[in-house]
């Protein structure tokens, strides 16, 4: 799967807090979260992004609190992808497990806020277009590329119950 | 093979016969939990994916707990989908309000987790079950709808980091400080992806409370799990268990992928500053802090002995004028005994608020909810932008001790100034 969008650059730590305050998580809808995306630090956010443009953050995205609700609010707001140095590990598992295409990349710091990037999952490899230059990155190990493939973890879940069946 | 206590409680819950850092697996879960945020996603994922029933409805816990009493009508139709859900599938560990507490210290109250388990939580902090010897990790919410299905959830083995704590601790130095204090060093991805062990005398002395308030923030240095080597203590703080239960001790020569060793004989009260929880100052750098609102509970800090100590320095004072203080026992257990030893009276009579269980200032949710410009102390584990409100508000984060002195004085205050 290739991804071509136009980069928000962010810092280190980002928070689940930041992605997604608490007075929102009345809601599942990740269209409806995705309206509040990372507000309290970037109000304008949410109105300068266009359908598949692409998150570049720094070290440790995602810490802090477990809800699910903030890698659904990215998807809702029209984020096709997040790029960071690295990720905060529940924050890595609930985008595994809900697919939402991310990468780990120490080149992450090289990017530059309205790049144009264009990412191969598959292969790991970032093309920033902008900059005319290309970032590898490492892939997923097997199991996790399963779960991805599936496109989640409940569908993985269905095609296991199918297979025993 | 030599294997640290993490290590052994992930091998005990597989199918194999040794695992090492790195490997992917699929552990057997003794418990998995859920809130009134977390769990709504977990049932819609586990509806839409046609499984009918849960694999075991004992090993199901739900708690409606960070909106509740629900604070508005949407937060109840998120709390009635976890009654309803507890209902049809016949799932007793369903805590209303009423016996409802903070998860996170319900849990280890009530004995549903004991040492050994293997246990996941759709809640950050359930890393605090660690204090207890077990294997306690916070998940999302597809993780909790896929344990609903099979009981499982897959991982991968993390490295340990050894922490080991010497030294005699001062007055009003507790559990919250010896955190505050690692966090600080390490920062808030110094144990990204790893279990951090907590050891060395000085845990020994610990109680309980203490324990668990430093396995809950663990997660606040990106740990996956906050483990303590069960002792007397902790045999005393689950008697009579009412299950069994298996206790694991780290080889002699496990491998850790590092060792800290801290004196902490210098150390003084611990306060994080905005807005990180690795922004770590000690109180006595903090003279001139003024402060509008202080908060003590919460599942680091809402047990008695945390609402003993900060009795203990309100009794018979009144809190700054101007200033609210927000008291929030974690259990309704809590509550009682602190109404029955007069810790509600002194915190009423110095001015403050005496509040029923609930996780709402903590997460910005309800009951204490900070505007523009204000400066909060609170027990709590996290000083993130806006997370008690405005993105314009102040957090800081201290022990029960440094709250309650700072609540009389107005600003932050070691303890021992008064």
């Amino acid at each position: 799967m290739v991804i071509k969008g136009k980069v928000h650059k962010l810092g280190d730590d980002i928070n689940t807090d930041d992605i997604i305050a608490a007075k929102y998580l009345v809601s599942t809808d990740a269209k409806e979260l995705g309206r509040y995306c990372l507000e309290s630090i970037k109000p304008d956010f949410v109105s300068t992004v266009n359908p598949g443009d692409i998150i570049v953050a720094g070290r440790n995205f995602g810490c802090g609190s477990s809800r699910e609700h903030a890698p659904l609010a990215i998807k809702g707001s029209g984020i096709s992808a997040v790029i960071a140095g690295s990720f905060a590990a529940i924050f890595f598992r609930n985008a595994i497990n809900i697919g939402l295409p991310f990468l780990e990349s120490e080149d992450a710091d090289k990017i530059t806020n309205g790049d144009i990037l264009e990412i191969d999952l598959s292969s790991g490899i970032i093309k920033n277009l902008t900059q005319a230059k290309t970032y590898k990155t490492q892939a997923f190990p097997e199991f996790l590329q399963d779960i991805v493939k599936q496109g989640g973890l409940m569908n993985w879940m269905k095609r296991r119950k199918e297979r025993v069946k | 093979m030599p294997y640290t206590i993490a290590e052994k409680i992930l091998l005990a819950h597989t199918d194999k016969k040794e695992i090492r850092p790195g490997q992917f697996i699929e552990v057997k879960l003794d418990l998995a939990l859920g809130n009134d945020i977390t769990a709504p996603i977990a049932i819609e994922e586990f509806r839409k994916s046609g499984f009918k029933k849960v694999f075991d409805k004992k090993r199901i816990v739900l708690v409606p707990d960070h909106f509740a009493p629900a604070k508005d009508q949407r937060s109840a139709n998120q709390c009635r989908i976890l009654a309803d859900f507890a209902k049809e599938q016949g799932i007793k560990n369903y805590f209303e309000v009423g016996r409802m507490g903070i998860e996170h210290a319900l849990l280890p109250e009530q004995k549903l987790v004991l040492p050994g388990d293997m246990v996941i939580g759709a809640d950050s902090h359930t890393c605090t079950y660690g204090a207890l010897g077990c294997y306690a990790t916070g998940v999302g919410s597809t993780d909790l709808a896929r344990a609903f299905i099979d009981g499982k959830c897959w991982l991968k083995v993390p490295t340990t980091v050894k922490f080991i704590y010497k030294g005699k601790l001062n007055k009003w130095v507790g559990g919250k400080d010896l955190i505050l204090f690692t966090i600080g060093d390490i920062g808030v991805d110094g144990a990204l992806y790893k279990v951090m062990e907590f050891s060395g005398p000085v845990i020994r002395g610990l109680c309980m409370d203490d324990r668990l308030a430093m396995s809950n923030m663990a997660i606040e240095a990106g740990g996956r799990a906050g483990i303590i080597e069960p002792d007397a203590v902790t045999l005393e703080y689950i008697r009579p268990a009412p299950r069994k239960y298996k206790i694991y001790n780290s080889d002699k020569d496990a491998v850790y992928e590092k060792i800290y060793e801290y004196d902490l004989s210098k150390l003084e009260p611990q306060v994080a500053c905005p807005h990180l929880p690795s922004n770590v100052k000690p109180v006595s750098a903090l003279k001139k802090v003024g402060i509008g609102q202080v908060v003590i509970g919460s599942c680091t800090n809402g047990r008695i002995s945390d609402l003993r100590i900060a009795a203990r320095i309100l009794k018979g004072k009144k809190i700054k004028p101007g200033l609210r203080l927000i008291v929030f026992p974690a259990t309704q257990k809590i509550y009682l005994q602190a109404v029955k030893e007069g810790l509600a009276e002194i915190f009423v009579k110095a001015g403050g608020i005496f509040s029923t269980p609930t996780c709402g200032p903590c997460l910005g949710g309800h009951m204490g909810i900070l505007t523009e410009g204000e400066v909060c102390l609170a027990t709590t584990n996290r000083n993130f932008i806006g997370r008690m409100g405005s993105p314009g508000s102040f957090v800081y984060l201290a022990n029960p001790a440094v709250a309650a002195a700072s609540a009389i004085t107005g600003k932050i205050t070691h303890p021992a100034a008064l």
